[in-house]
């Protein structure tokens, strides 16, 4: 079944018993139960609900995965997976992570013990050299946030195999759409379903999906245990949003070359960080492993008097957090999604307070243009 | 004010410009700022969220606490408490613990280097008895789950604060309109707020509320640094399941107290754990500490074959995990709530198989107990 068919149907068997087209939200915590020896697929909410199963099965077969796990966000994902591993362990992780991930890693995770490499993961000499014998897995954003460098999936995953580590994907920024990591020889997909996947700014969620079942179901364990699940209702509201994510990507990332090619020209632009241009020095790695540039890029302006009159001053991209909506969003990744990361440590990774990350909408690109111009040159 | 005008006023005041009387559902995951550097005091729902807050306010106001959290379950509330521990961190827990807060400690967190040491946390002297020199909190239910023992709270935050130790109290069994553990001292409260709060069997979330402001913003941190967060729309149902939770409860806890003197007369039922029984052992302490005696009963029956007829031929009491709902629900810990707890401690505390739990909901208690005695029958 090809994506677009798989993303009308794939999350929604017909309902047996009414014939609805659209998955019934079971709102349920608990399920009764018709036998003492042997209880029923469900029984408890936390453990199972059959809104969040059809969810996490058709987030998993999008992304060529096993078993498919939904959380109530997606640092929620990003923290479960960290709880399969142990005190002592080792991670090698792309320095430019997101904000919210280099948190819980230097605070929450190195607390208990679990160490942390922060590595160019664009350089795989750099990835190589940062194994320690501790080491359980390599940990990547391909784009990156902010600064959409990108890294070479299946040279990590090759990597990763050949010393017996696990390879870890944020495919926030891509989706299955554009990137499918595990069909590269990655272990597990990450995301922030609050993005692409849901599509609407409207639900916070998370995913993580495992290519091999014995992963899947440590993952499932945690999951189960800490208990960070996604609601019903916010799992329906993904569902629904699943359904035009290649519709809605599409048109984003022929807005998002649009914007790109008009930025390039702008005097107060310094520079533009977008991997559809052929000077993006992940150009050809990035054709290579997705099927498109997608929607969000990054650019520096001038000076920060710039930076100030572009934030403030446009009126249809809202200035705000987050990314991947049908909305445009323009944010300022040194005070937003990267605010929780010490100065000296945002500086050494190039994330100046001139850089803005734009993830591009469904408005007409014709009309964010005039709005930036406006905003750029009063 | 009264509790009861506290929780049936949760969100009032909170929607200025329409003047609605309930609060939004803010089903949004990001807000605009006015300009760099400033912000409307919501920036990410995952770090706040105004639908949210007004329960995690609500929820603050009822138990006398400075700050609420609320989480996307029950467990999520609890994993994001332990995570203000640390490798080599020893925690005193109730002995018979919910199986789901067992599993977290013994699968996951002692991985992590906690340690954690199970006595009878109605047993204050036990509770002493099992401090180690990196003993970091007590961790009590205040009414434990199945076996109904009652927590001296004001006995275990004092002994708390001679030993610098956090008190940490699950208050599920209770809510704080039956008990409200901040003002007997402890420090941190948490609930499955799927149970007596939201009060439905439709919603999975967890609460936390906590005393001190600087404990609360060590608490908020890993709130948002691990992000599990509960939606706008279940925090939404959980503010509308706490309006009717005195009324709901009242009704209950009648049930419970009618239901408990059928099963005293009852041939086929042996042991009763009830604590509004004056021979329960926690009895006097309850009735000093609380404002009822719940509305959970577990009872154990005579012999095995009866297990199966009371799960199964009760038509209105549902054969279901979880409690606290307006619906009557039956359990058999043994193998689902507390499946687990390793077999020799479920043996030595007295859950075995010959062991029900009861959370009786609002129905007629007439039409409950005669769904009880012709299941029996």
């Amino acid at each position: 079944m090809k994506l677009a068919t798989e993303l009308i149907h794939g999350g929604n068997p017909i309902d047996p018993e009414h014939g609805s087209l659209s998955h019934p939200i079971y709102l349920s915590s608990t399920f009764g139960q018709k036998s003492l020896d042997e209880f029923g697929r469900y029984d408890y909410s936390r453990s199972g609900n059959p809104t969040r199963e059809a969810l996490e099965e058709a987030v998993a077969r999008l992304e060529k995965g096993t078993v498919g796990l939904a959380f109530a966000s997606g640092m929620a994902a990003i923290a479960s997976t960290f709880m399969i591993f142990a005190p002592g362990d080792h991670l090698v992780v792309c320095e430019d992570v997101y904000g919210g991930t280099f948190r819980v890693l230097s605070t929450l995770f190195k607390g208990w013990g679990l160490e942390t490499s922060f590595v160019d993961a664009t350089d795989s000499n750099a990835i190589a050299a940062a194994v320690t014998p501790k080491t359980r897995a390599i940990y990547l954003e391909t784009p990156s946030n902010p600064l959409i460098k990108i890294t070479d999936l299946a040279a990590a995953a090759a990597l990763a195999r050949e010393k017996g580590l696990l390879t870890i994907v944020d495919n926030t920024f891509m989706t299955p759409y554009l990137q499918r990591p595990l069909e590269l020889g990655c272990d597990i997909v990450l995301h922030s379903g609050t993005k692409f996947l849901n599509g609407h700014s409207d639900v916070l969620c998370g995913f993580a999906v495992a290519r091999d079942p014995e992963l899947g179901r440590r993952l499932k364990f945690v999951q189960n245990a800490f208990g960070a699940v996604l609601g019903p209702q916010d799992c329906w509201l993904v569902l629904r949003g699943l359904k035009t994510l290649k519709v809605r990507l599409e048109e984003s990332q022929r807005n998002a070359g649009r914007v790109v090619a008009w930025l390039k020209e702008q005097k107060q632009v310094a520079k533009v960080y977008y991997p559809g241009l052929p000077e993006h020095p992940g150009y050809e790695i990035h054709r290579a492993q997705a099927d498109g540039p997608g929607a969000v890029l990054s650019f520096e302006l001038t000076s920060y008097g710039a930076t100030k009159r572009l934030s403030e001053g446009v009126t249809l991209a809202a200035f705000a957090v987050s990314l991947g909506g049908v909305e445009s969003i323009l944010s300022y990744p040194a005070k937003m999604s990267h605010a929780a990361m010490p100065p000296a440590e945002r500086e050494a990774r190039g994330i100046k307070d001139t850089l803005v990350r734009l993830s591009v909408g469904l408005e007409d690109a014709d009309d964010l243009i005039a709005d930036f111009d406006r905003a750029l040159n009063v | 004010m009264n509790i009861s005008t506290q929780a049936a006023q949760i969100g009032l005041d909170r929607e200025t410009r329409t003047g609605a009387v309930t609060v939004p559902i803010y089903q949004t995951a990001t807000f605009r700022h006015p300009g760099l550097g400033q912000s409307t005091g919501y920036d990410y729902s995952r770090s706040g969220n105004p639908t949210r807050q007004a329960l995690e306010e609500g929820i603050a106001l009822l138990d006398g606490g400075c700050r609420g959290f609320a989480y996307s379950s029950g467990m999520a509330a609890i994993t994001s408490l332990l995570f203000l521990f640390k490798q080599g961190d020893h925690l005193i827990v109730t002995e018979d613990l919910y199986g789901g807060s067992y599993r977290l400690f013994e699968k996951i967190f002692q991985q992590f280097g906690l340690s954690f040491s199970y006595v009878d946390t109605s047993d204050v002297d036990a509770v002493e008895g099992a401090l180690e020199p990196n003993t970091k909190a007590v961790f009590a239910e205040s009414l434990t789950n199945p076996l109904l023992k009652v927590a001296d709270v004001k006995g275990l935050a004092g002994l708390c604060r001679r030993h610098d130790l956090l008190c940490i109290v699950d208050n599920t069994f209770l809510t704080p309109y039956l008990l409200r553990p901040l003002d007997l001292g402890a420090d941190v409260v948490v609930y499955s707020g799927s149970k007596y709060l939201a009060g439905h069997n439709d919603t999975v979330c967890g609460l936390v509320t906590v005393k001190d402001p600087q404990l609360a913003e060590r608490v908020y941190f890993h709130q948002n640094g691990a992000g599990a967060v509960l939606g706008p729309q279940d925090s939404w149902l959980t503010i509308r399941g706490i309006k009717t939770l005195t009324i709901r409860m009242d009704r209950q806890q009648d049930n419970a107290a009618a239901i408990a003197a059928f099963l005293v007369d009852h041939p086929q039922v042996g042991k009763i754990y009830y604590p509004g029984l004056a021979d329960h052992p926690g009895h006097e302490l309850m009735k000093a500490q609380c404002k009822g005696f719940g509305a959970m009963i577990a009872f154990e029956v005579t012999e095995p074959g009866l297990i199966d007829r009371l799960l199964l031929k009760t038509r209105l009491i549902s054969f279901a995990e979880s409690l606290g709902g307006v619906e009557s629900l039956i359990t058999f810990p043994r193998v689902q709530t507390h499946a687990d707890i390793e077999p020799e401690t479920l043996k030595r505390l007295g859950i075995n198989n010959l062991l029900l739990r009861l959370s009786v909901g609002i129905e007629d208690k007439d039409d409950l107990i005669a769904d009880l005695a012709q299941a029996f029958a």
